[in-house]
């Protein structure tokens, strides 16, 4: 990876793509998108931050290990599931009154919301552990 | 609270299998949360056994989304009875393999994962006894299926590898023709719920249709409950991990297997909905023979073992295919008795070769007069394999061998005869050979303190099979009572469709 261009461009795209993602995080629950794309999106973002450096990054958001990700991101999912069992049913969807907000317009918070977070952080924390792994063994 | 209680066998192993993600946790810690987590599972499945007893069929639909529609879990007798034993032998097993034991489950920084691993084999295991949905089986297969992979193959050593890779690739394939039978019955069914399945193909009356899916379905999980012939993979895989793991395996793997075909063919491709059960009891007598023929020629003791796994899983398949209250109940109860008595086997297999420093029978010895305590941890579930009554093995066979009577199925009555003292021969070769002759002099031994705690739990099992040997009536009624509910799935259909009881 010695292309300038791409190493500035990359770390300059990480910030835009990582939004973007939690927009995709946001809108799935009812367009298409969701926790598992904005997770491979996410994870791209770490990868290409990753990219423009040599390695790792050592210090700063995008340093944040897989095994960070990974038992949060189940952890939060499995918590989103109880809430539902004071609601009638296990997993049932408990949502907050929806209220306005500039940009996003009407917003509805619920337990679905926070289980598709913890697939995004679940599915990011796999990824990045894929794409290190193999980088361990190409190197 | 019912919800709780129907959901905890599968969210106790699931957080535990969060908590063991989290890393820098020291062996120490991960032995003392596994431990504690296997003995809540085996207290919240316990609770759950006595409720499903006492007040019937217990349901869970998840997300509050009613059947066809929503994924439903069911808690039946049969169900509770296979999650109160996998519990229970997960936690004797974990109580063998934890640090202090001959086998240490895992060198260094591995040791985490492997906890973490075996409690997402108990998540995989669990979901499949509770789910009431044909694709959410699937799933939760998988979900046993992925941690059995890494576990088989955890060390990574050489001689691991064939034998993992025979098993990932049989089930990958088993896999895609369950896919394949699930997907033909759901395009003509348009569901997926078994209880609802079950309701449609019975006014439909389609037996091409239940023949196809139901065979494709058949293949699948014959070769995960290890059928011939398609058992190849177990005798070349299971000696191969740790003796903890392996008897895990042993005791759990095909008996889900086994367990999926006792759902799937009392409920869903029945002989009333049009399925034809006669291919089955040939595999099954076939396997019951080839299996005990294998087991006969082997000196490696686990291999023995596993070999025995295949020929016991025939008897209870050839059960599913005579059919009836009976046949059924006396499958429960050997696949009670099977779990049992093959974990302890295996356990007793692991000792000796950590003793011995080797898997060969034939440089054993002498375990007798040296460690009596070890000749009847073994001489229990031995004898009670070979059918030696008042062991729990004779009644799980006079069972099957009565309800071959009742049906007429002559040949299948002497397979099963032939192949009991066949059996009976192999566990005399492991007792002649490991503990009553003089020890070989020409094999030297490592000098290995194997420790208590794999005592604690070989007695534990075997404590479990006198209990099904001696009180063997009270643990035969509540096989009844599963099978009666699987012979007349109406109290299924109206729990599932209807909603349940409570």
């Amino acid at each position: 990876m010695n292309s300038l261009l791409l190493r500035i461009a990359a770390r300059y795209l990480s910030w835009p793509l990582l939004v973007v993602s939690l927009w995709l995080l946001y809108r799935g629950h009812n367009l298409p998108g969701g926790g598992f794309i904005g997770g491979l999106l996410a994870a791209s973002a770490f990868m290409l931050y990753e990219l423009s450096g040599y390695g790792r990054p050592q210090r700063g958001f995008f340093s944040i290990s897989p095994f960070f990700f990974m038992p949060v991101g189940l952890g939060v999912a499995v918590l989103s599931a109880l809430p539902g069992l004071l609601g009638g049913a296990f997993m049932k969807g408990l949502w907050l009154p929806g209220f306005e907000l500039p940009l996003l317009g009407k917003v509805h918070l619920g337990t679905p919301l926070l289980f598709d977070i913890g697939v995004y952080l679940t599915v990011i924390g796999f990824i990045l552990l894929l794409a290190d792994t193999l980088n361990d063994e190409s190197s | 609270m019912i919800d709780l209680l129907v959901i905890s066998p599968i969210l106790v192993p699931l957080l535990t299998l969060i908590v063991c993600l989290i890393p820098r946790i020291s062996a120490k810690t991960s032995d003392a949360i596994s431990l504690t987590s296997a003995g809540v599972l085996l207290a919240c499945v316990s609770w759950l056994l006595i409720t499903v007893v006492s007040h019937g069929t217990l349901t869970l639909r998840a997300g509050g989304w009613a059947p066809p529609f929503g994924i439903v879990l069911v808690a039946d007798t049969l169900s509770a009875l296979m999650l109160w034993i996998s519990a229970f032998v997960a936690f004797v097993v974990l109580i063998y393999g934890v640090r202090s034991g001959p086998d240490a489950l895992s060198p260094g920084h591995l040791h985490v994962l492997i906890h973490g691993l075996i409690h997402g084999l108990m998540l995989g295991v669990n979901g499949s006894f509770l789910t009431g949905d044909l694709f959410n089986l699937y799933v939760w297969f998988e979900v046993m299926l992925i941690s059995s992979f890494i576990l088989m193959v955890r060390e990574g050593h050489h001689s691991q590898l064939p034998g993992g890779l025979t098993y990932v690739l049989l089930n990958l394939l088993a896999s895609a023709l369950f896919l394949s039978g699930a997907g033909l019955i759901y395009g003509k069914l348009g569901t997926l719920n078994l209880a609802d399945m079950a309701a449609k193909l019975g006014a439909l009356q389609d037996p091409d249709l239940v023949n196809t899916s139901g065979a494709l379905i058949f293949v699948a999980f014959a070769a995960k409950a290890a059928l011939f012939p398609f058992h190849f993979w177990l005798p070349a895989s299971y000696h191969r991990a740790a003796p903890a793991i392996s008897a895990l395996f042993a005791g759990l793997l095909t008996k889900v297997g086994v367990y999926a075909l006792l759902r799937l063919f009392t409920l869903v491709f029945t002989p009333a909905n049009g399925f034809s059960t006669t291919l089955i009891l040939y595999l099954s007598m076939a396997t019951m023979i080839l299996g005990v023929l294998g087991a006969v020629a082997q000196y490696h003791i686990r291999r023995l073992l596993a070999f025995h796994i295949i020929s016991q899983i025939g008897y209870m398949t050839a059960g599913l295919a005579l059919g009836g209250e009976l046949a059924l109940t006396a499958v429960i109860f050997y696949v009670l008795h099977h779990i049992a008595v093959k974990s302890t086997l295996f356990l007793v297999g692991g000792v000796l070769e950590a003793r011995t420093g080797s898997p060969d029978i034939r440089h054993h010895g002498g375990f007798y007069q040296s460690s009596p305590l070890l000749a009847l941890c073994f001489l229990i579930p031995a004898f009670s394999l070979g059918g030696i009554p008042p062991l729990s093995g004779f009644w799980a066979k006079l069972n099957l061998l009565q309800a071959g009577i009742e049906t007429g199925r002559w040949l299948f009555i002497a397979t099963a005869l032939i192949v009991g003292i066949l059996t009976l021969f192999s566990m005399i070769k492991i007792w002649n050979e490991s503990f009553w002759k003089a020890p070989a002099s020409d094999h030297p031994r490592p000098a290995t303190n194997t420790g208590g705690r794999p005592f604690l739990a070989m007695l534990s099992l075997c404590g479990l099979t006198l209990v099904f040997s001696l009180g063997g009536a009270f643990v035969f009624r509540l096989a009844q009572r599963a099978a009666g509910e699987l012979a007349d799935p109406s109290g299924y259909l109206d729990a599932v469709l209807k909603g349940g009881t409570l």
